[in-house]
């Protein structure tokens, strides 16, 4: 079976009691036992629920992994991957991560005793270099955020491999339809199902997806003791969500190559960064390890300060000023008032986040109405 | 913000935006699911302005919600209509209509493909109110332009139809009810707005079992009527009184289901035609009915007035008998059997076990039905995955 296939299939097997063409959403807290001490295939919703094992085996199957664990938001997700390390241990990470990811390994996970180095990804050999004998978790994302900066999987996953080091990859931005970590060494791969799983901006979830049967048993032993987990309507709407997976991202990346290249040729613009485009640094690893489309999430600095560029995030019709991203509806944000505000002047420049900087996640809409907009707003 | 009122928008933008308020209750992105049955007043002045104003607010759930209201609004701009009715099922848009329109002493034409429960409702019980219900044989403009007579109020096809996928000249179906001054409906639920809209060929009401393409995911189902306003006025009436209301939660799958209406659709429609050319040129195959196929009797006027042609496909197996077809449809592995279509799964059935079992051959043979028929509803999987099982199924 192909991936759209799969996306329909895997998961959504007919209801063998109704017959029903969906499966029901089993809502329940606990399972009725027939024989004390002897367990049914269900026993209590937060070790396991029939919904959530559809969406995480359509997950699976989507990534090409063992199993998948769904979990109350992406953050439990990663929250989950962090707690299999112990005090003394070490995390090796890329400097262009999500927020959350940096604020979860700085302001939890220290607490726990575990130490953190934060590398340029883009540079696998940055990685070996901050790889020491305690080092325990590789943590990458690529794309980026919201930098867009590429890393190249197949590299860190060599490297991670040769040090007997795990890595995990954070796949929210590529999605399964353009990157599929596992086929390229990953250990783990990590979503926030919030984000182009679901699709609509209206479900909050976390995934993550191995090949190692071991290591998901570890995962979900840890899942079930800290009680991490997908909702039964999350789940549901998120499966729902993932039948038109496909087609989204695939019509989510073109128009957001179409809008990179508009924008690129604008002289109201000074910098595109979007992997799509030649020019682009790490375009050509994209090129290889993305399938047949370079994402919709693309930033850009416009010729102006910070006051133009909040007018302009303030003055689109159809792209609506909100953090988040991939979802059916078009958003757009300037991190240095929004996403990133949180760092300090300084430490933001530092990391590339310039105040000029927009962010926009494309959604499908039609691209000539989203390109009409910008225009309409880098005008104001 | 939001879409400006006088601009033309591409349709993938109505799909996602479209009928929405762009700043939603409490800065969601998403509408709320109301799951209210009523509606408050703060106070007894405000009950009485929202009478004397006729206020567009909430009153009682059976008259109305505020979900439905966003996805009627959604599906009056994707069909390029002024106003749309929600209902609980496309069968109780259908009822709608025809307990709205229709009193003792009318009549009403169908072209005799037609939905054959929407016929039955009219034939078998509003022929107990005194409504009298002809039908004639579909597209033959002339026998049903000669079945109208003083006390014909509603003409009704479908377009295309269920299995046959015969098309209706839609300006020819138009113009006749125009000339015998009679309304005009045309169910376009196999064809949806992204391939055709009847409005802007004339006809006066637009039906949709929603439950199909436009919800789209095989997990609700839903009805809409579409068309002018004061045309629609004592159909919403009607709507309030007799309560086939659909629920907020359904209303928001619906609404969910639209924003990816025009990439399922595209998708839809590509694997359609692939699968149609597949099956015509196999050699166990003996005809195909499919409007995107050359071959198939309305494919003119199907070009002329459609942009695509849907995931819809009905075909006829060479030299066999009912059982040697659902040994076919057995063998299957991507389409499930079952009936309905339109969702992103495919199914499939033979028409003569799933909806004409139980009648004599010769009422289906009447029908057209033929026991070596198979009905696909092409989903939006894969379509070598697709071809590839058939392919198997066919082979045996
Ligand atoms: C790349 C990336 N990773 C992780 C997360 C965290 O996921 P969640 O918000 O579902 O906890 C987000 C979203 O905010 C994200 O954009
Ligand atoms: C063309 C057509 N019209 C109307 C209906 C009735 O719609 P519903 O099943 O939503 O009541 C159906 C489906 O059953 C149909 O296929």
């Amino acid at each position: 079976m192909k991936f759209r296939t799969k996306a329909i299939h895997v998961g959504n097997q007919r209801c063998q009691t109704t017959g029903a063409v969906v499966p029901p959403i089993h809502l329940a807290s606990t399972y009725v036992q027939t024989h004390p001490g002897e367990w049914g295939d269900y026993d209590y919703s937060r070790s396991g629920n029939p919904t959530r094992d559809n969406m995480e085996d359509t997950l699976a199957a989507l990534e090409g992994g063992c199993d998948a664990l769904a979990f109350a938001s992406g953050m439990a997700a990663t929250h989950c991957v962090t707690m299999l390390l112990s005090a003394g241990d070490h995390i090796v990470a890329g400097t262009d991560i999500y927020g959350g990811t940096y604020r979860l390994f700085h302001k939890i996970c220290n607490r726990a005793g575990i130490e953190i180095t934060l590398v340029d990804a883009s540079q696998p050999a940055n990685i070996a270099k901050g790889i020491q004998d305690n080092t325990k978790l590789v943590w990458i994302e690529s794309p980026g955020n919201p930098l867009l900066s590429i890393t190249d999987i197949k590299a860190c996953a060599d490297i991670a491999k040769q040090a007997g080091v795990l890595i995990g990859i954070d796949n929210t931005f590529a999605s399964p339809v353009l990157t599929r970590p596992l086929e390229l060494g990953i250990d783990i791969v990590m979503h926030s199902a919030t984000k182009y799983l679901g699709g609509h901006s209206d479900a909050l979830g976390g995934a993550l997806v191995v090949q190692d049967p071991d290591l998901r048993e570890k995962l979900y032993f840890i899942q079930n003791a800290t009680g991490n987990c997908m909702s039964p309507l999350d789940s549901f709407l998120i499966s729902r969500g993932m039948k038109t997976l496909d087609l989204r991202v695939r019509a989510q990346s073109e128009s957001a190559l179409s809008i990179a290249k508009y924008l690129d040729d604008d002289p109201r613009i000074s910098r595109v960064l979007y992997p799509g485009l030649p020019a682009f640094p790490g375009h050509s690893i994209a090129a290889q390890q993305m399938d047949g489309g370079f994402g919709a999430m693309l930033s850009f600095e416009i010729v102006g300060d910070f006051e133009q560029a909040k007018r302009v995030t303030a003055s689109t019709r159809l792209f609506q000023l909100a953090v988040s991203l991939g979802a059916v509806e078009s958003l757009i944000e300037q991190p240095a008032s929004m996403s990133h505000a949180s760092y300090d002047r300084e430490d933001r420049l530092a990391h590339g986040i310039n105040d000029e900087l927009i962010r926009l996640s494309v959604g499908l809409e039609d691209v000539d109405d989203l390109i009409a907009d910008l225009d309409q707003a880098l005008d104001c | 913000m939001g879409l400006e009122k006088n601009r033309q928008y591409g349709d993938s933008t109505v799909s996602v935006h479209g009928g929405e308020a762009h700043h939603k209750a409490l800065d969601s992105i998403t509408d709320p699911v109301v799951m209210a049955s009523t509606y408050t007043f703060s106070d007894t002045q405000s009950v009485i302005d929202y009478i004397e104003e006729n206020q567009q607010r909430g009153e009682y759930g059976r008259y109305g919600n505020p979900n439905e209201a966003v996805v009627e609004s959604k599906l009056a701009q994707l069909e390029a209509g002024e106003d749309a009715v929600l209902y609980s099922s496309g069968m109780a848009a259908i009822v709608g209509v025809i307990m709205a329109k229709l009193s003792a002493g009318d009549e009403v034409v169908f072209f005799d493909e037609c939905y054959h429960r929407s016929r039955e409702f009219c034939s078998k019980h509003m022929s107990r109110f005194g409504v009298v219900t002809r039908q004639v044989e579909a597209c033959n403009y002339d026998a049903m332009e000669a079945a109208i007579t003083p006390n014909t109020k509603l003409l009704v096809s479908e377009s295309p139809t269920n299995p046959h996928l015969s098309v209706v000249d839609l300006d020819r179906f138009a113009a006749i009810g125009k000339r015998n001054n009679v309304e005009t409906l045309i169910d376009a639920t196999l064809a949806t707005p992204y391939n055709c809209r009847p409005l802007i060929h004339g006809v006066d009401y637009v039906l949709h079992s929603a439950t199909k393409y436009l919800a789209g995911h095989n997990d609700l189902l839903a009805g809409v009527i579409i068309g002018d306003r004061v045309k629609l006025e004592d159909i919403r009436y009607l709507r309030g009184i007799l309560g086939s209301i659909n629920s907020a939660h359904n209303c928001y799958l619906l609404q969910r289901g639209l924003k990816t209406f025009d990439v399922r659709m595209a998708r839809h429609n590509a694997n359609g035609q692939a699968v149609a050319e597949f099956l015509e040129q196999h050699p166990r195959v003996e005809k195909v009915y499919y409007p995107g196929l050359a071959s198939h009797k309305y494919h003119d006027i199907a070009r002329a007035q459609m942009s695509g042609f849907g995931g819809l496909i009905t075909f006829e197996v060479q030299d066999a008998d009912w059982r040697q077809t659902a040994d076919i449809v057995d063998r299957c592995r991507i389409p499930k059997i079952g009936p309905s279509l339109g969702g992103v799964e495919s199914l499939i059935e033979q028409p003569m076990v799933m909806s004409y079992y139980e009648l004599p051959a010769t009422e289906r043979a009447s029908y057209g039905i033929k026991d070596n028929m198979i009905r696909m509803a092409i989903g939006i999987e894969d379509t070598q995955d697709l071809i590839d099982d058939l392919d198997q199924a066919l082979k045996g």
